[in-house]
């Protein structure tokens, strides 16, 4: 099977195979294809745009205002931030520090998608304006096939993403109020999203040690931090040991056989041992890492 | 409440703020080739990113009150369960979702 993922880099041929194509029936394949990825993202953004109008409106804004928030600002998190932010009526300043405080896990997204946005011409500016945890989660894990015109894909399911949020916000400002069974819960489509990406990615993956180094660094933030901010300090530290982890990582996925995870472990407490005095979480996770691994 | 224009402003600095953070990685890296150390970050970070972003949503879930983190840990598992086994997307998040609204609706109120 030919596949060509999202963030794979050498799919030039495909491109240069389809991309110039510019046929309806392509354009067809990518809309169905990006609708039927995006469904999971639908629910969930459907129901939780509808509290956010819900929240809105009680707030004293109407659907207009739930329009075109979710429209410019689209953030999930923030924009419910954002509506304590209008009732309190903050100063300019405060409401920019924020909105980098709560969003700031973004800036790591884009580098896995470097080359392949920029490859998207037109779309370029949408597609970094539109990634989200989700749209980001679910474009890293999906495999687009080899037929599929892939940068369309990408763009569709971003935009369709999107369109998800921006009908849920808004239907929730205007009939939110009418919905009368218990949706308490509902939330959990987005945690299960992730769950189920994770699932595909272990699947997947030659080599186990960043998944790992994520939970690691996840757990252990999260400890020692507590759930407010630890998201920035464990990705921090996650690149931290991606780089230490870069040899035994790099090996696991060319050689891809049964013994690289005992072959790993040891160029892992090499390059950490290199690396400690850069990286402070380095020494201490990696130690959890051992003893999970 | 605040005027329009307040409140317009608010909305405006944090739809900017917020692009400017998804901005970033490519304002710094999309310019010329970014460096290799990069490329390589950005490839093998999904993984953890994904992992972290699990923990990140069950981040409020109270592990001291047994109602709270049963329910999200059973769901979780059968989402898992049901995606190793049938490996379709709705089927999992569906039922993993179904299953934790019915439990905390109705079991661990």
């Amino acid at each position: 099977m030919l596949f060509d993922s999202g963030i794979c880099y050498e799919d030039t041929t495909v491109d240069f195979c389809l991309g110039k194509m510019y046929d309806s029936s392509i354009m067809k394949e990518a809309l169905k294809f990006a609708f039927k990825r995006d469904i999971p993202v639908m629910l969930g953004y459907i129901f939780m745009g509808i509290a956010f109008g819900l929240m809105l409106q009680d707030a004293g804004y109407s659907f207009v205002w739930a329009f075109f928030i979710s429209l410019t600002c689209y953030a999930g998190t923030m924009q419910f931030v954002l509506v304590s932010l209008l009732t309190g009526g903050a100063g300019l300043l405060s409401t920019a520090v924020m909105t980098f405080s709560i969003n700031s896990r973004h800036i790591f997204y884009g580098l896995s998608f470097l080359k392949k946005f920029k490859e998207m011409g037109k779309a370029y500016p949408y597609m970094i304006f539109s990634l989200t945890d989700e749209t980001y989660a679910l474009l890293c894990g999906t495999r687009i096939p080899f037929e599929i015109d892939s940068k369309k894909t990408m763009f569709f399911m971003a935009a369709l993403n999107q369109s998800y949020w921006v009908i849920g916000c808004t239907a929730g400002a205007l009939f939110g109020s009418l919905i009368s069974f218990d949706t308490t819960g509902v939330d959990f489509a987005m945690t299960a999203l992730f769950v189920v990406i994770f699932v595909d990615q272990w699947r997947e993956a030659k080599t186990h040690i960043p998944v790992f180094i994520g939970i690691g660094c996840g757990l252990v933030s999260l400890l020692i931090i507590g759930p407010d901010n630890f998201i920035i300090p464990a990705l921090a530290a996650a690149i931290g040991l991606l780089i230490a982890c870069r040899r035994p990582i790099e090996g696991g996925k060319k050689s891809g056989g049964e013994n690289t995870a005992a072959a790993s472990d040891e160029d892992r407490k090499k390059s950490n041992g290199d690396d400690a005095d850069e990286m402070p979480y380095a020494g201490g996770e990696a130690e959890k890492e051992e003893g999970k691994a | 409440m605040i005027s329009a224009t307040h409140a317009i402003l608010i909305i405006a600095v944090t739809a900017g703020c917020t692009f400017l953070t998804r901005l970033a990685p490519f304002a710094l890296f999309g310019r010329k080739e970014p460096p290799k150390a990069v490329l390589y970050i950005g490839e093998v970070l999904p993984a953890a990113v994904i992992a972290i972003l699990v923990i990140y949503c069950l981040r409020g879930t109270s592990f001291m009150e047994m109602s709270k983190w049963l329910p999200a840990f059973i769901a979780c598992s059968i989402t898992a369960a049901l995606h190793v086994w049938k490996r379709n997307n709705l089927l999992s998040i569906g039922g993993g979702t179904i299953c934790y609204m019915l439990m905390i609706q109705l079991i661990f109120v």
